[in-house]
Protein backbone atom coordinates (compact mmCIF):
# COMPACT_ATOMS: atom_id res chain seq x y z
CA UNK A 1 0.00 0.00 0.00
CA UNK A 2 1.42 3.40 -1.08
CA UNK A 3 0.47 6.86 0.22
CA UNK A 4 -2.60 7.04 -1.95
CA UNK A 5 -4.00 3.92 -1.06
CA UNK A 6 -3.23 5.03 2.74
CA UNK A 7 -5.11 8.31 2.35
CA UNK A 8 -7.86 6.98 0.82
CA UNK A 9 -8.31 3.99 3.81
CA UNK A 10 -8.99 6.15 6.68
CA UNK A 11 -6.27 4.85 8.75
CA UNK A 12 -3.11 6.51 10.72
CA UNK A 13 -1.29 7.79 7.92
CA UNK A 14 2.57 7.95 8.47
CA UNK A 15 5.06 9.49 6.20
CA UNK A 16 8.95 10.43 7.21
CA UNK A 17 11.41 12.20 5.28
CA UNK A 18 14.93 12.04 3.94
CA UNK A 19 17.20 14.46 3.00
CA UNK A 20 19.83 13.78 -0.49
CA UNK A 21 23.38 13.48 0.66
CA UNK A 22 25.67 16.41 0.12
CA UNK A 23 27.99 14.52 -2.47
CA UNK A 24 27.25 11.09 -3.13
CA UNK A 25 27.58 8.58 -0.43
CA UNK A 26 24.83 6.60 0.44
CA UNK A 27 25.66 5.28 3.27
CA UNK A 28 23.62 6.81 5.83
CA UNK A 29 20.45 6.59 3.75
CA UNK A 30 20.86 3.18 2.94
CA UNK A 31 21.43 2.81 6.63
CA UNK A 32 18.01 4.67 7.53
CA UNK A 33 16.24 2.27 5.27
CA UNK A 34 15.81 -0.90 7.98
CA UNK A 35 13.67 2.05 9.66
CA UNK A 36 11.29 3.02 7.43
CA UNK A 37 10.64 -0.10 5.29
CA UNK A 38 7.31 -1.31 6.61
CA UNK A 39 6.43 1.30 9.53
CA UNK A 40 5.94 4.08 7.10
CA UNK A 41 2.97 4.66 4.02
CA UNK A 42 5.67 6.48 2.54
CA UNK A 43 8.80 9.20 2.32
CA UNK A 44 9.44 12.60 1.30
CA UNK A 45 12.86 13.44 0.17
CA UNK A 46 13.58 17.39 0.22
CA UNK A 47 14.65 19.36 -2.70
CA UNK A 48 17.51 20.80 -1.65
CA UNK A 49 16.76 21.86 1.55
CA UNK A 50 17.54 25.03 3.09
CA UNK A 51 18.65 26.13 -0.51
CA UNK A 52 21.62 23.89 0.24
CA UNK A 53 24.06 22.07 -2.74
CA UNK A 54 22.89 18.10 -2.26
CA UNK A 55 21.94 15.07 -4.54
CA UNK A 56 18.57 15.65 -6.20
CA UNK A 57 15.28 14.64 -4.80
CA UNK A 58 14.50 12.51 -7.70
CA UNK A 59 17.39 10.41 -7.88
CA UNK A 60 16.38 9.31 -4.25
CA UNK A 61 13.03 8.99 -4.55
CA UNK A 62 13.77 6.66 -7.70
CA UNK A 63 16.36 4.72 -5.33
CA UNK A 64 13.44 4.66 -2.78
CA UNK A 65 11.12 3.15 -5.26
CA UNK A 66 13.98 0.46 -5.91
CA UNK A 67 13.99 -0.30 -1.89
CA UNK A 68 9.97 -0.76 -1.97
CA UNK A 69 9.25 2.58 -0.36
CA UNK A 70 6.80 4.77 -1.62
CA UNK A 71 8.44 8.19 -2.25
CA UNK A 72 7.25 11.64 -2.08
CA UNK A 73 8.90 14.52 -4.77
CA UNK A 74 9.58 17.81 -2.94
CA UNK A 75 9.64 20.11 -5.01
CA UNK A 76 10.31 23.81 -4.96
CA UNK A 77 9.87 26.99 -7.27
CA UNK A 78 13.51 28.14 -5.97
CA UNK A 79 15.78 26.63 -8.58
CA UNK A 80 13.65 25.96 -11.70
CA UNK A 81 11.42 27.81 -14.26
CA UNK A 82 8.12 26.09 -15.36
CA UNK A 83 9.95 24.67 -18.16
CA UNK A 84 12.28 22.44 -15.64
CA UNK A 85 9.77 22.36 -12.60
CA UNK A 86 7.52 20.53 -15.53
CA UNK A 87 10.01 18.23 -17.01
CA UNK A 88 10.93 17.42 -14.04
CA UNK A 89 7.51 16.39 -12.94
CA UNK A 90 7.51 14.35 -16.12
CA UNK A 91 10.89 12.64 -15.64
CA UNK A 92 9.18 11.72 -11.96
CA UNK A 93 6.18 9.55 -13.45
CA UNK A 94 8.60 8.02 -16.06
CA UNK A 95 10.55 6.74 -13.35
CA UNK A 96 7.45 5.78 -11.57
CA UNK A 97 7.12 8.18 -8.76
CA UNK A 98 3.18 8.89 -8.08
CA UNK A 99 3.27 11.73 -4.92
CA UNK A 100 4.25 15.20 -5.29
CA UNK A 101 4.91 17.94 -2.36
CA UNK A 102 4.99 21.39 -4.15
CA UNK A 103 6.47 24.28 -2.18
CA UNK A 104 7.77 27.32 -2.23
CA UNK A 105 11.47 27.06 -1.23
CA UNK A 106 13.61 28.95 1.22
CA UNK A 107 15.64 31.98 -0.19
CA UNK A 108 19.02 31.20 -1.90
CA UNK A 109 20.16 33.86 0.22
CA UNK A 110 19.63 31.51 3.31
CA UNK A 111 21.69 28.85 1.94
CA UNK A 112 25.40 27.56 0.81
CA UNK A 113 25.19 29.32 -2.43
CA UNK A 114 23.95 32.53 -1.12
CA UNK A 115 24.65 34.66 -4.54
CA UNK A 116 22.59 32.43 -6.37
CA UNK A 117 19.91 33.46 -8.87
CA UNK A 118 16.48 32.90 -7.20
CA UNK A 119 14.26 31.57 -9.59
CA UNK A 120 10.58 31.69 -8.30
CA UNK A 121 8.92 31.68 -11.47
CA UNK A 122 6.59 29.21 -9.85
CA UNK A 123 5.00 29.24 -5.81
CA UNK A 124 3.94 26.10 -4.65
CA UNK A 125 0.43 27.03 -5.59
CA UNK A 126 1.05 27.43 -9.53
CA UNK A 127 3.74 24.10 -9.00
CA UNK A 128 0.34 22.28 -7.82
CA UNK A 129 -1.56 23.80 -10.34
CA UNK A 130 1.35 22.82 -13.16
CA UNK A 131 0.99 19.30 -11.75
CA UNK A 132 -2.59 18.92 -11.70
CA UNK A 133 -2.64 20.17 -15.67
CA UNK A 134 0.55 17.38 -16.26
CA UNK A 135 -2.20 15.16 -14.64
CA UNK A 136 -4.86 16.12 -17.13
CA UNK A 137 -2.62 15.50 -20.10
CA UNK A 138 -1.80 19.28 -20.38
CA UNK A 139 1.00 21.12 -19.94
CA UNK A 140 0.73 24.61 -18.14
CA UNK A 141 0.71 26.26 -21.56
CA UNK A 142 -2.09 24.45 -22.79
CA UNK A 143 0.16 22.16 -24.99
CA UNK A 144 -1.27 18.48 -24.73
CA UNK A 145 0.75 15.75 -23.86
CA UNK A 146 1.63 12.39 -25.21
CA UNK A 147 0.71 10.54 -21.92
CA UNK A 148 -0.40 12.41 -18.76
CA UNK A 149 0.89 11.97 -15.66
CA UNK A 150 -0.86 10.46 -12.28
CA UNK A 151 0.16 12.20 -9.14
CA UNK A 152 -1.09 12.47 -5.99
CA UNK A 153 -0.72 16.20 -4.73
CA UNK A 154 0.58 17.67 -1.49
CA UNK A 155 1.32 20.61 0.23
CA UNK A 156 2.41 22.32 3.71
CA UNK A 157 0.79 24.39 5.53
CA UNK A 158 2.24 26.62 9.17
CA UNK A 159 -0.36 25.87 11.90
CA UNK A 160 1.44 27.90 14.26
CA UNK A 161 1.49 30.96 11.49
CA UNK A 162 0.48 34.65 12.48
CA UNK A 163 -1.94 35.47 11.42
CA UNK A 164 -3.14 32.68 10.81
CA UNK A 165 -5.87 33.69 8.85
CA UNK A 166 -3.88 34.77 6.12
CA UNK A 167 -1.94 30.73 6.14
CA UNK A 168 -5.76 29.37 5.68
CA UNK A 169 -6.13 31.42 2.84
CA UNK A 170 -3.28 30.02 1.58
CA UNK A 171 -4.36 26.77 2.47
CA UNK A 172 -7.35 27.42 -0.05
CA UNK A 173 -5.82 28.42 -2.59
CA UNK A 174 -3.16 24.76 -2.35
CA UNK A 175 -6.37 23.26 -2.42
CA UNK A 176 -8.03 24.80 -5.29
CA UNK A 177 -4.94 24.21 -7.47
CA UNK A 178 -4.85 20.34 -6.78
CA UNK A 179 -3.96 19.58 -3.04
CA UNK A 180 -5.44 16.47 -1.54
CA UNK A 181 -2.85 16.47 1.39
CA UNK A 182 -0.67 18.49 3.70
CA UNK A 183 2.26 17.89 5.94
CA UNK A 184 2.57 20.50 8.61
CA UNK A 185 5.80 22.80 9.89
CA UNK A 186 7.02 20.61 12.90
CA UNK A 187 3.78 20.89 16.22
CA UNK A 188 4.38 20.52 19.54
CA UNK A 189 1.18 21.65 21.70
CA UNK A 190 -2.51 20.28 21.56
CA UNK A 191 -3.84 23.79 21.08
CA UNK A 192 -2.03 25.09 18.18
CA UNK A 193 -3.89 22.03 16.11
CA UNK A 194 -7.17 22.80 18.07
CA UNK A 195 -7.10 26.21 16.61
CA UNK A 196 -5.99 25.02 13.46
CA UNK A 197 -9.00 22.66 13.06
CA UNK A 198 -11.23 25.23 13.73
CA UNK A 199 -9.68 27.49 11.40
CA UNK A 200 -10.05 24.94 8.72
CA UNK A 201 -13.04 23.33 9.63
CA UNK A 202 -14.89 24.63 6.17
CA UNK A 203 -12.00 23.51 3.90
CA UNK A 204 -13.67 19.58 3.78
CA UNK A 205 -11.99 16.42 3.01
CA UNK A 206 -8.29 17.44 2.97
CA UNK A 207 -5.81 15.32 4.76
CA UNK A 208 -3.66 16.74 7.25
CA UNK A 209 -0.52 14.80 8.41
CA UNK A 210 1.07 16.53 11.59
CA UNK A 211 5.02 17.52 11.60
CA UNK A 212 6.66 15.84 14.15
CA UNK A 213 10.20 17.06 14.59
CA UNK A 214 11.57 14.84 18.01
CA UNK A 215 13.28 17.24 19.91
CA UNK A 216 17.13 15.73 20.79
CA UNK A 217 17.76 18.57 23.77
CA UNK A 218 16.48 21.59 25.42
CA UNK A 219 19.34 23.55 22.92
CA UNK A 220 17.47 22.26 19.77
CA UNK A 221 13.93 23.43 21.30
CA UNK A 222 15.82 26.93 22.13
CA UNK A 223 17.56 27.10 18.76
CA UNK A 224 14.19 26.59 16.97
CA UNK A 225 12.35 28.70 18.48
CA UNK A 226 14.86 31.34 18.10
CA UNK A 227 15.56 30.52 14.37
CA UNK A 228 13.14 28.13 12.62
CA UNK A 229 9.62 30.22 11.36
CA UNK A 230 6.48 28.60 12.55
CA UNK A 231 7.85 26.61 15.18
CA UNK A 232 7.11 26.93 18.92
CA UNK A 233 8.27 24.73 21.45
CA UNK A 234 6.18 25.68 24.90
CA UNK A 235 8.36 26.61 28.01
CA UNK A 236 7.36 23.50 29.98
CA UNK A 237 8.72 21.20 27.17
CA UNK A 238 11.32 22.92 27.21
CA UNK A 239 11.88 22.04 30.91
CA UNK A 240 10.96 18.86 30.91
CA UNK A 241 13.72 18.24 28.44
CA UNK A 242 16.41 20.18 30.16
CA UNK A 243 15.69 18.06 32.91
CA UNK A 244 15.66 14.83 31.25
CA UNK A 245 18.64 12.31 32.16
CA UNK A 246 18.10 10.98 28.49
CA UNK A 247 17.44 14.16 26.26
CA UNK A 248 16.30 12.19 23.14
CA UNK A 249 14.91 9.61 25.05
CA UNK A 250 12.68 12.46 26.30
CA UNK A 251 12.66 14.24 23.08
CA UNK A 252 10.55 10.34 21.32
CA UNK A 253 8.55 10.04 24.57
CA UNK A 254 7.05 13.68 24.23
CA UNK A 255 6.30 12.99 20.51
CA UNK A 256 4.58 9.98 21.12
CA UNK A 257 2.37 11.28 23.58
CA UNK A 258 1.42 14.53 21.34
CA UNK A 259 0.67 11.83 18.74
CA UNK A 260 -1.80 9.97 21.20
CA UNK A 261 -2.98 13.06 22.45
CA UNK A 262 -3.92 14.32 18.48
CA UNK A 263 -5.60 10.96 17.08
CA UNK A 264 -7.45 10.37 20.31
CA UNK A 265 -8.92 14.27 19.98
CA UNK A 266 -9.40 13.57 15.82
CA UNK A 267 -7.08 16.40 15.18
CA UNK A 268 -5.61 15.08 12.28
CA UNK A 269 -5.16 12.24 9.73
CA UNK A 270 -1.84 10.99 10.62
CA UNK A 271 1.60 12.41 10.95
CA UNK A 272 4.66 13.07 9.05
CA UNK A 273 8.19 12.69 10.88
CA UNK A 274 11.21 14.82 10.19
CA UNK A 275 13.74 12.67 12.00
CA UNK A 276 16.74 14.95 10.75
CA UNK A 277 18.77 12.30 10.23
CA UNK A 278 17.57 9.92 13.01
CA UNK A 279 15.74 8.10 11.00
CA UNK A 280 16.61 5.14 13.51
CA UNK A 281 14.19 6.96 16.08
CA UNK A 282 11.14 6.34 13.56
CA UNK A 283 10.15 2.50 15.57
CA UNK A 284 10.87 4.45 19.05
CA UNK A 285 8.09 7.26 17.99
CA UNK A 286 6.01 4.74 16.66
CA UNK A 287 5.62 2.76 19.78
CA UNK A 288 5.85 5.25 22.38
CA UNK A 289 2.95 7.27 20.17
CA UNK A 290 1.13 3.42 19.98
CA UNK A 291 1.27 2.89 16.02
CA UNK A 292 3.44 0.11 16.15
CA UNK B 1 12.95 57.92 -8.43
CA UNK B 2 15.84 55.92 -9.00
CA UNK B 3 18.16 55.25 -6.50
CA UNK B 4 21.85 54.64 -6.91
CA UNK B 5 24.85 54.78 -4.90
CA UNK B 6 28.67 55.49 -5.59
CA UNK B 7 31.21 52.90 -6.01
CA UNK B 8 33.91 52.59 -3.81
CA UNK B 9 36.72 55.52 -5.37
CA UNK B 10 39.37 51.92 -5.70
CA UNK B 11 36.84 50.76 -7.85
CA UNK B 12 36.33 54.08 -10.20
CA UNK B 13 39.83 54.48 -9.78
CA UNK B 14 40.69 51.01 -11.64
CA UNK B 15 37.95 51.48 -13.95
CA UNK B 16 39.84 55.02 -14.94
CA UNK B 17 43.45 53.32 -15.01
CA UNK B 18 45.37 55.17 -17.84
CA UNK B 19 42.93 57.80 -18.45
CA UNK B 20 44.56 61.22 -17.50
CA UNK B 21 42.18 63.94 -17.66
CA UNK B 22 38.35 63.26 -16.85
CA UNK B 23 35.29 65.50 -17.65
CA UNK B 24 32.58 64.57 -15.01
CA UNK B 25 28.52 64.78 -15.74
CA UNK B 26 25.94 64.72 -12.86
CA UNK B 27 22.66 64.75 -12.94
CA UNK B 28 19.59 67.96 -11.86
CA UNK B 29 17.24 65.48 -10.85
CA UNK B 30 17.54 61.86 -8.97
CA UNK B 31 20.76 61.94 -8.49
CA UNK B 32 20.81 65.58 -7.10
CA UNK B 33 17.84 64.76 -4.74
CA UNK B 34 19.01 61.64 -3.22
CA UNK B 35 22.52 62.95 -3.35
CA UNK B 36 24.55 60.51 -5.67
CA UNK B 37 25.49 63.06 -8.39
CA UNK B 38 24.77 66.06 -7.81
CA UNK B 39 26.27 69.55 -7.77
CA UNK B 40 28.02 68.61 -4.32
CA UNK B 41 28.93 65.13 -5.50
CA UNK B 42 30.68 66.22 -8.71
CA UNK B 43 32.83 68.60 -6.64
CA UNK B 44 33.74 65.87 -4.14
CA UNK B 45 34.38 63.77 -6.78
CA UNK B 46 36.73 65.90 -8.65
CA UNK B 47 38.62 66.82 -5.48
CA UNK B 48 39.11 63.19 -4.76
CA UNK B 49 40.10 62.24 -8.39
CA UNK B 50 42.75 65.60 -8.38
CA UNK B 51 44.12 63.89 -4.80
CA UNK B 52 44.60 60.38 -6.96
CA UNK B 53 46.55 62.54 -9.43
CA UNK B 54 43.97 62.80 -12.17
CA UNK B 55 43.00 66.43 -13.79
CA UNK B 56 39.96 67.06 -14.09
CA UNK B 57 38.63 69.27 -17.70
CA UNK B 58 35.37 70.07 -16.51
CA UNK B 59 32.23 69.19 -15.00
CA UNK B 60 28.41 69.83 -15.96
CA UNK B 61 25.34 68.75 -13.93
CA UNK B 62 22.58 67.80 -16.87
CA UNK B 63 19.11 68.34 -16.47
CA UNK B 64 18.52 66.26 -16.76
CA UNK B 65 20.98 62.86 -17.77
CA UNK B 66 18.56 60.65 -19.04
CA UNK B 67 16.44 63.20 -21.95
CA UNK B 68 18.65 62.21 -25.01
CA UNK B 69 18.50 64.87 -27.17
CA UNK B 70 18.89 67.28 -24.24
CA UNK B 71 22.17 65.22 -23.41
CA UNK B 72 23.35 65.49 -26.98
CA UNK B 73 23.04 69.18 -26.57
CA UNK B 74 24.64 70.35 -23.33
CA UNK B 75 27.42 67.89 -23.92
CA UNK B 76 28.29 69.66 -27.38
CA UNK B 77 28.44 73.09 -25.65
CA UNK B 78 30.25 71.75 -22.49
CA UNK B 79 33.16 73.49 -21.92
CA UNK B 80 36.41 71.26 -21.33
CA UNK B 81 35.11 68.02 -22.76
CA UNK B 82 36.77 68.29 -26.21
CA UNK B 83 40.06 68.12 -23.99
CA UNK B 84 38.89 64.81 -21.56
CA UNK B 85 39.70 61.20 -22.65
CA UNK B 86 36.91 59.75 -20.62
CA UNK B 87 33.82 60.65 -18.99
CA UNK B 88 33.11 59.84 -15.75
CA UNK B 89 29.18 59.80 -14.85
CA UNK B 90 27.68 60.29 -11.59
CA UNK B 91 24.18 59.60 -12.44
CA UNK B 92 21.84 56.38 -12.57
CA UNK B 93 22.19 53.95 -15.33
CA UNK B 94 20.13 55.24 -17.85
CA UNK B 95 21.90 58.54 -17.28
CA UNK B 96 25.28 56.95 -17.58
CA UNK B 97 24.02 55.03 -20.84
CA UNK B 98 22.45 58.39 -22.24
CA UNK B 99 25.89 59.93 -22.39
CA UNK B 100 27.55 56.95 -23.18
CA UNK B 101 25.11 57.28 -27.00
CA UNK B 102 26.01 61.09 -26.93
CA UNK B 103 29.67 61.05 -27.33
CA UNK B 104 32.47 59.38 -28.68
CA UNK B 105 34.78 59.39 -25.67
CA UNK B 106 34.61 56.29 -23.49
CA UNK B 107 32.23 56.70 -20.88
CA UNK B 108 32.26 55.12 -17.04
CA UNK B 109 29.78 54.71 -14.26
CA UNK B 110 30.73 56.05 -10.53
CA UNK B 111 27.22 54.88 -9.23
CA UNK B 112 26.03 51.76 -9.00
CA UNK B 113 22.28 51.87 -9.63
CA UNK B 114 20.16 50.51 -7.01
CA UNK B 115 16.16 50.45 -7.29
CA UNK B 116 13.11 52.78 -8.11
CA UNK B 117 12.11 53.36 -4.64
CA UNK B 118 10.50 55.92 -2.31
CA UNK B 119 12.40 58.44 -0.47
CA UNK B 120 11.44 57.85 3.06
CA UNK B 121 13.75 60.84 4.30
CA UNK B 122 17.12 62.18 3.55
CA UNK B 123 18.80 58.99 2.53
CA UNK B 124 16.54 56.56 3.81
CA UNK B 125 15.37 54.60 0.47
CA UNK B 126 12.94 52.01 0.26
CA UNK B 127 12.39 50.11 -2.96
CA UNK B 128 8.81 50.03 -4.04
CA UNK B 129 8.79 49.17 -8.05
CA UNK B 130 10.70 46.73 -10.05
CA UNK B 131 9.19 48.08 -13.66
CA UNK B 132 7.83 44.56 -14.08
CA UNK B 133 5.37 45.54 -16.92
CA UNK B 134 2.52 44.44 -15.52
CA UNK B 135 1.04 45.79 -12.56
CA UNK B 136 -0.53 43.84 -9.50
CA UNK B 137 -0.97 46.75 -7.44
CA UNK B 138 -4.71 46.81 -7.73
CA UNK B 139 -5.53 43.92 -5.72
CA UNK B 140 -2.58 43.90 -3.21
CA UNK B 141 -3.79 47.10 -1.02
CA UNK B 142 -1.19 49.36 -2.39
CA UNK B 143 1.89 47.01 -1.92
CA UNK B 144 3.94 45.78 -4.41
CA UNK B 145 4.43 41.40 -3.70
CA UNK B 146 7.08 41.59 -7.18
CA UNK B 147 9.12 44.37 -5.17
CA UNK B 148 8.68 43.88 -1.64
CA UNK B 149 8.16 39.72 -0.93
CA UNK B 150 11.92 38.35 -1.53
CA UNK B 151 10.40 35.89 -3.55
CA UNK B 152 7.76 38.14 -5.43
CA UNK B 153 5.43 35.59 -4.55
CA UNK B 154 1.87 36.37 -5.77
CA UNK B 155 0.15 33.45 -4.24
CA UNK B 156 0.36 34.96 -0.13
CA UNK B 157 3.31 34.44 1.85
CA UNK B 158 5.67 31.89 1.67
CA UNK B 159 6.28 29.96 5.39
CA UNK B 160 9.81 31.90 5.95
CA UNK B 161 8.51 34.95 7.89
CA UNK B 162 8.93 35.54 11.60
CA UNK B 163 7.05 38.08 13.90
CA UNK B 164 6.20 39.67 10.36
CA UNK B 165 9.73 40.09 9.10
CA UNK B 166 11.23 38.43 5.55
CA UNK B 167 13.42 35.05 5.77
CA UNK B 168 15.73 36.75 3.96
CA UNK B 169 16.13 40.10 5.81
CA UNK B 170 14.68 40.40 9.95
CA UNK B 171 14.67 44.35 8.88
CA UNK B 172 12.34 44.24 6.27
CA UNK B 173 8.32 43.43 6.68
CA UNK B 174 6.23 40.29 5.20
CA UNK B 175 5.08 42.12 1.88
CA UNK B 176 2.26 39.33 2.17
CA UNK B 177 0.96 40.65 6.09
CA UNK B 178 0.85 43.91 5.38
CA UNK B 179 -0.84 43.09 2.43
CA UNK B 180 -3.00 40.73 4.04
CA UNK B 181 -3.38 44.08 6.92
CA UNK B 182 -4.42 46.29 4.27
CA UNK B 183 -6.85 44.28 2.18
CA UNK B 184 -8.72 43.06 5.72
CA UNK B 185 -8.95 46.90 6.47
CA UNK B 186 -10.76 47.20 3.20
CA UNK B 187 -13.00 43.81 3.66
CA UNK B 188 -11.06 42.54 0.61
CA UNK B 189 -10.00 39.66 1.82
CA UNK B 190 -11.61 37.73 -0.86
CA UNK B 191 -9.07 38.94 -3.78
CA UNK B 192 -6.65 36.56 -2.08
CA UNK B 193 -8.60 33.68 -2.59
CA UNK B 194 -7.79 34.03 -5.80
CA UNK B 195 -5.38 31.79 -7.71
CA UNK B 196 -2.84 33.95 -9.68
CA UNK B 197 -1.64 32.68 -12.54
CA UNK B 198 2.15 32.42 -13.42
CA UNK B 199 3.40 35.97 -14.46
CA UNK B 200 4.00 36.55 -17.87
CA UNK B 201 7.55 37.50 -18.02
CA UNK B 202 7.77 38.84 -21.96
CA UNK B 203 6.43 42.21 -20.38
CA UNK B 204 9.14 43.19 -18.20
CA UNK B 205 10.99 42.79 -21.48
CA UNK B 206 9.27 45.19 -23.03
CA UNK B 207 12.83 47.45 -23.97
CA UNK B 208 11.40 49.85 -26.16
CA UNK B 209 7.96 52.00 -26.59
CA UNK B 210 7.92 54.14 -29.78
Amino acid sequence: MGLREALASGKVVVTAEVAPPKGTDLTAFRESLPYLRGRVDAVNVTDFQSAVVRASSLTLCRLLLEEGLDPVLQITGRDRNRIAIQGELLGAAILGIRNVLAITGDHTEIGDHPGAKPVFDLDAVTILQAAQRLNQGRDLAGNPLRGATDFTLGATVTPCYEPLELQVLKMESKIAAGATFFQTQAVYEVEAMRRFREATAHLGDVKVLVGIIPLKSAGMARFMNKNVPGIRVPEELLERMAAAPDPVAAGVKAAGELMAALLAEGLCDGFHLMTLGREDLVPEILAAAGLA
Amino acid sequence: MIIAKQKELAEILQMLEGKQRIFLTGCSQCATTCKFGGEEEVARMAAALKDAGKEITGTVILDPSCISLKVKKDLRRAPGLQEAEAILVLACGDGCQTVAGNTRLPVYPANDTLFIGEVERVGRFKEVCRACGSCELGWTGGICPVTRCAKGLLNGPCGGSRDGKCEVDPELDCAWILIYEALKERGELDKLRQVRLPRDHRKARRLAIN
